[in-house]
């Protein structure tokens, strides 16, 4: 996993609220077996309206989502995060995340920042009024900056660190490898298996 | 100070706990499907690892597949594929699979308990938000992405913060006519589609305690609508009885140790929650959907919003898009809306109590004109027991078409969808915009007022309709 420090791209406003990940990328591109490409399911039945916002070139290479609130609910598919991740953006900020759309986001790599709504809303302004303006997330101190504007946004210690550190779960939870086998040899025997 | 049913299922679960990490949580059953599963898979071929616990791993069969013509090929190739890898990744991973045309094939989460597999105080984990199913029988069950998925089939394991509780009780009896379905969908317009994030509901109360596991299933369900990880209901007698017996149910001595230990599941009595709610079941009344989320539900009597009655500036927009997206006008009466389809199956409503109510209500009855209804059983079993009460006789009867099990029309992967524009009244959990086909309308309903509906061509609820002579 790339390690996630800072990152400066453009913004792009998406003025919803309870964005689900049937919109962020619909079911059909599910079938798919393998990990990339997704980002021509991002948003795919919105981007069919010429008006939607990712299809106004001002935006064109936006890396940074600033979303409304209860962004990622329904669905628990993580090609949502595939899907914004290939399509290019680094970073959401929204007021609210569904819980596990956001746990996707630290596993994957993409960094989920939630503010205040106001703040929102005064980055949607600045971002509308002057399209192609850039933003600066800055993990490390946990902000962040669109001109004047600079907020601080929640994101968990432990998936923080882990973004910064670009480190792998899986190989994290093998080094306690002995604990689970201990943990295993205490199980119930009534607890069933399906074999 | 004592404990939550949910603390006590995560304490008795935790491999490891260090400061500032999340604790490493033993899972005890891991159930996949075809859809979240390849790219996990995939990450541990990547990484030479193998399925730690091939014996605690279940793979079936039920997004993608058919319900018709299940003998022939998956015309879908991409459908086709999916499940041609998950069929692979078995028989290279060594993991037992329940494959379109064995009796055990069908929705994951109605495979499960079914089987007797889900049990109380267990950890339950799918690449399914609505895992929370299994939280119907005590259980700690929920929804993980599909790099957990590769987590979990690797070490067996998940890394997780606790969650915070809250407790829903459902004080009182049901009114008549009252379903499971309509009391969820009453509980998420009260709490929002956000409102239980980061939670873990317990539901509790007289109305609770009285609801059979079917009806209990199609409650915890649905918490993940409003935005809850799990839902949970402690275990008690109507629980016990439902798993005694069943196939992978413990036996004799090991059976009474079960019990013994279930028993103790309870949240106890000086125990506190993060959050409380409290309905009164004497209130509620048939509810259905009238928007794109399933927050946006109103009782079946009501007429559909208006953006005026919105609270804030987010609520109206929400409102009028719903409105625009459903084609309904503000004030039109919940009863006049006319349906194309009701489809009745999904992991919410497709067991075989749900066939039973529908088949009550439609014998004697026949399936408006207008409208095209779809049975869709949520398993092999839940079909050949429906076959074996008749139930398959009444709906074709009163010209209903009756399926093979799957998921369906519930999220239309398969070639069951709601055409464009048009509407349907669903048993399902989503309405979200798109669901069930590209530009379908979705109502979501209980397995009642779907029969109901189907009769009448109109949202209807059994008391709408003339009585059979
Ligand atoms: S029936 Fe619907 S909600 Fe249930 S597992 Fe299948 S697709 Fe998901």
């Amino acid at each position: 996993m790339e390690k996630f420090v800072t990152h400066t791209g453009i913004a792009v406003p998406l003025r919803r609220s309870n964005v689900d990940t049937d919109q962020i990328v619909p079911a059909e591109y599910l079938k798919r077996v393998s990990r990339s490409g997704f980002g021509d399911g991002c948003f795919a039945a919105w981007r069919k309206d010429p008006d939607f916002v990712l299809n106004n070139d001002a935006y064109a290479g936006s890396s940074v989502l600033i979303a409304g609130p209860d962004f990622g609910t329904g669905s628990s598919r993580e090609h949502a995060v595939w899907a914004l991740q290939d399509y290019g953006f680094k970073a959401v900020i929204s007021s609210r995340f569904a819980d596990i759309f956001r746990g996707n986001s630290g596993k994957g790599g993409l960094v989920t920042g939630q503010v205040e709504q106001d703040v929102i809303e005064k980055i949607w302004e600045k971002i509308e009024a002057a399209p192609g303006t850039t933003v600066t997330v800055n993990l490390e101190e946990r902000t962040i900056t669109c001109d004047d504007i600079v907020a601080e946004f929640v994101i968990d210690d432990y998936v923080r660190w882990r973004l910064m550190e670009g480190l792998d779960d899986i190989g994290l939870t093998l080094k306690h490898v002995d604990s689970i086998g201990e943990f295993e040899t205490t199980r119930p025997a009534f607890k069933p298996t399906v074999a | 100070m004592g404990k939550t049913l949910a603390e006590k299922v995560w304490d008795a679960h935790v491999v490891r706990r260090a400061e500032g990490e999340p604790d490493l949580l033993y899972i005890d059953l891991h159930l996949v499907h075809e859809v979240t599963s390849p790219q996990a898979f995939d990450g541990l071929r990547n990484s030479g690892r193998t399925v730690r616990r091939p014996d605690l791993t279940l793979l079936t069969e039920d997004h993608n597949v058919p319900t018709l013509n299940i003998d022939k090929p998956i015309a879908d190739p991409v459908s086709a594929e999916q499940i041609r890898v998950l069929r692979a990744n078995a028989e290279e991973f060594g993991l037992k699979i329940f494959s379109l045309g064995n009796v055990e094939q069908g929705i994951v989460h109605v495979v499960g308990p079914q089987l007797g597999l889900t049990q109380p105080g267990m950890t339950v984990v799918c690449g399914d938000s609505h895992t929370s199913t299994h939280g119907a029988f005590g259980a700690l069950a929920f929804g993980i992405g599909t790099s957990e998925v590769e987590h979990v089939l690797a070490t067996q394991t998940l890394p997780l913060k606790p969650f915070k509780t809250m407790a829903i009780t459902v004080n009182g009896k049901l009114p008549e006519g009252v379903t499971a379905k309509d009391l969820i969908l009453a509980i998420i317009a009260k709490i929002g589609t956000g409102g239980g994030q980061g939670y873990v509901l317990e539901y509790r109360g007289e109305a609770i305690r009285n609801l059979s596991m079917e009806a209990r299933m199609t409650i915890c369900n649905m918490s993940i609508e409003g935005g809850a990880r799990a839902g949970m209901i402690a275990p008690d007698d109507v629980t016990f009885e439902y798993l005694k017996g069943r196939d992978r149910a413990p036996q004799g001595a090991d059976w009474d140790a079960a019990v013994e230990y279930w028993k103790t599941l309870v949240t106890d009595d000086d125990a506190t929650f993060d959050a409380e709610v409290i309905i009164e079941a004497s209130e509620l009344a048939p509810f259905v959907t009238w928007g794109t989320n399933p927050g946006q539900g109103l009782p079946l009597s009501a007429s559909v919003p208006s953006p005026a009655d919105a609270h804030d500036e987010v609520e109206k927009v929400a409102i009028e898009r719903a409105l625009e997206y459903m084609g309904l006008e503000a004030g039109t009466p919940l009863k006049n809306i006319a349906v194309d389809t009701v489809f009745v199956g999904s992991c919410t409503n497709g067991r075989i109590e749900d066939l039973r109510v529908v088949a009550d209500i439609l014998k004697g009855r026949k399936v408006s004109e207008s409208v095209d209804m779809i049975i869709v059983p949520g398993s092999g079993r839940v079909r050949i027991q429906a076959e074996l009460e008749g139930l398959d006789k009444v709906f074709v009867e009163a010209g209903a078409e009756w399926r093979q099990a799957g998921c369906s029309m519930c999220l239309a992967m398969n070639p069951d969808k709601v055409a464009p524009g048009e509407r349907a009244a669903s048993t399902s959990n989503r309405n979200f915009e798109g669901r069930q086909g590209p530009g379908s309308r979705t109502h979501l309903v209980s397995p009642q007022v779907a029969a109901a509906t189907a009769v009448r061509g109109t949202l209807s609820s059994p008391a709408d309709l003339t009585p059979v002579a």
